[in-house]
């Protein structure tokens, strides 16, 4: 999360994110919808796309399932298990784990996207309707909560 | 468990009021909180939130101390006389691994395991909601599983009494550290931590490198004391005469650690090709002899290789907790109080709900 004091020079951008920010801490929670992880493939990140009933006065379905597979599709590409992943964990082990002090991991790299998306999606499609949705990495990556503002 | 009672969350009480939010502005303005200070579980914190351990570590120093103290007598006692009779090779060797075990073991120690934290109050009420959809007012704790498929076998999900969540499969609660860990293995206390999610591949090359590293020390003893006593000595007169005395120690030390380390590398070996978890392994969750359920393990790729890959070298997630974040400022709401922000159109079709 950027600092919760905008600089004067950077404009409409980061006043909208401040004002995102607040909108944030006044949510209540009569106003937020939860969307549960999807276990049928394993234990590996996935939302369920299953439009919830709150919702349909809001946003469009074929919005909102475009948010929740990108953002599955997101996360399938972070934990991949492929040469790439291979190629980490092995010169991880050969230096004694202690690159991940140095470099930062594929997962985190993935994870700065995925933030970056969200934020990109409230900023687009989500706050003009009266909607925010949270990053799942702060809520332990259990849900995806949308909440009215 | 301790916290098994359940209590039911009021969702009324759980809308933010402004002047309990300002009260707090007074008393956290002094200084920023880091969120690792009000973690609710029974864990230690270290380096301002870096390095993280369980409560009860007492076994730790003892762990650390026998690996430093063999290997600190091997490199005084046996290292000399082996690199005069044999290869300069030797303590090289000893000394990687030796670093390696070490270094294995604090990684081990001090990572995350795999927390999950614990459910926000909203969504614990928002899960009971889901669950007591009969809307009686007598009131009685949610059920406890709940049925899932993954990849077309049923599995379990139980509710956590303590996290106030459905925990994800092969995620559990670690009694020891009152937090529910991803993928648990199990609570070691010899490294003072859960092994889970995150730290099992560290843990598996602590336990086969010490592994190594005990029979290396052994083997070089027993050639150590063999030599001296092709010198004409008998056993006892070898290992009697100083500086010998101590390579009979280390000779014990690594004599009963090898059985149990090489047995627990043989144990943890079968389950990285299988795909199990210790715990998992214990209570027989996939074990095909229980009842004429077709019960195999959902989570295998069948494939020994790519179960080894897949648990050793997978991609390493990130740590949920956040323990360096700063806890969310309540003086970064500036003077737009609660009043001024217009009560959202979804207040009035959720209370509908929960009124019913």
């Amino acid at each position: 999360m950027q600092g919760l004091v905008p600089a004067a020079t950077d404009g409409n951008m980061a006043t909208e994110f401040h004002n995102l920010q607040e909108l944030r801490h006044s949510a209540s929670l009569a106003n937020k919808v939860f969307i549960q992880r999807d276990y049928s493939e394993g234990t590996t990140c996935r939302f369920q796309t299953k439009f919830p009933s709150e919702l349909e006065s809001r946003i469009e379905r074929t919005l909102f399932e475009d948010t929740v597979k990108t953002l599955n599709n997101y996360y399938a590409e972070a934990e991949k298990i492929g040469g790439q992943s291979y190629l980490e964990g092995c010169l991880a082990c050969a230096t004694a784990y202690l690159i991940f002090l140095c470099m930062e991991t594929r997962y985190e790299k993935v994870l700065k996207k995925i933030a970056k998306y969200i934020q990109e999606q409230n900023e687009k499609i989500y706050a003009p309707r009266g909607l925010l949705i949270t990053d799942p990495i702060e809520r332990g990556m259990r849900v995806v909560s949308f909440f009215a503002v | 468990m301790k916290n098994c009672e359940y209590q039911q969350i009021d969702p009324r009480a759980l809308s933010v009021l402004p002047s309990s939010a300002q009260n707090h502005t007074e008393k956290k303005a002094q200084r920023p909180r880091r969120k690792w200070e009000v973690f609710p579980g029974k864990n230690r914190f270290f380096c301002d939130g870096r390095i993280i351990l369980a409560r009860q570590n007492g076994v730790l120093p003892l762990t650390l101390s026998l690996i430093i103290v063999t290997c600190g007598l091997f490199f005084a006692f046996d290292c000399p006389f082996l690199v005069k009779h044999l290869t300069v090779f030797i303590p090289v060797i000893g000394g990687v691994l030796f670093v390696f075990v070490v270094l294995s073991l604090l990684r081990t120690s001090f990572t995350d395991p795999g927390i999950l934290p614990r459910a926000t109050p909203d969504e614990a009420a928002d899960v009971e909601k889901q669950i007591d959809t009969s809307g009686s007012s007598t009131y009685r704790p949610p059920p406890r599983t709940k049925e899932i498929l993954i990849n077309q076998q049923v599995v379990k999900l139980k509710y956590c009494f303590t996290c106030k969540t459905f925990r994800p499969p092969r995620t559990s609660h670690c009694s020891l550290c009152d937090n529910c860990v991803e993928r648990f293995d199990h609570h070691c206390p010899w490294v003072g931590n859960c092994v889970g999610k995150r730290n099992y591949r560290f843990f598996y090359s602590f336990i086969i490198s010490l592994s190594f590293l005990t029979s290396f020390i052994f083997g070089c003893v027993i050639t150590h004391i063999t030599l001296r006593t092709q010198a004409g000595k008998t056993i006892v007169q070898a290992i009697q005469e100083s500086p010998a005395r101590y390579p009979f120690l280390e000779l014990v030390v690594c004599f009963f650690s090898i059985w149990s380390i090489l047995g627990l590398s043989g144990f943890h070996t079968y389950l990285v090709a299988s795909n199990l978890t210790t715990n998992e392994d214990i209570k027989g969750s996939w074990s095909s002899k229980r009842g004429a359920e077709d019960s195999g393990n959902p989570y295998t790729y069948n494939s020994i290789i790519t179960n080894c890959c897949a648990t050793l070298c997978g991609p390493m997630p990130p740590s949920l907790i956040d323990r360096r974040g700063f806890l969310p400022h309540d003086e970064a709401i500036p003077a737009v109080s609660a009043s001024e922000i217009e009560l959202p159109p979804f207040t009035a079709k959720n209370d509908a709900h929960m009124v019913g």
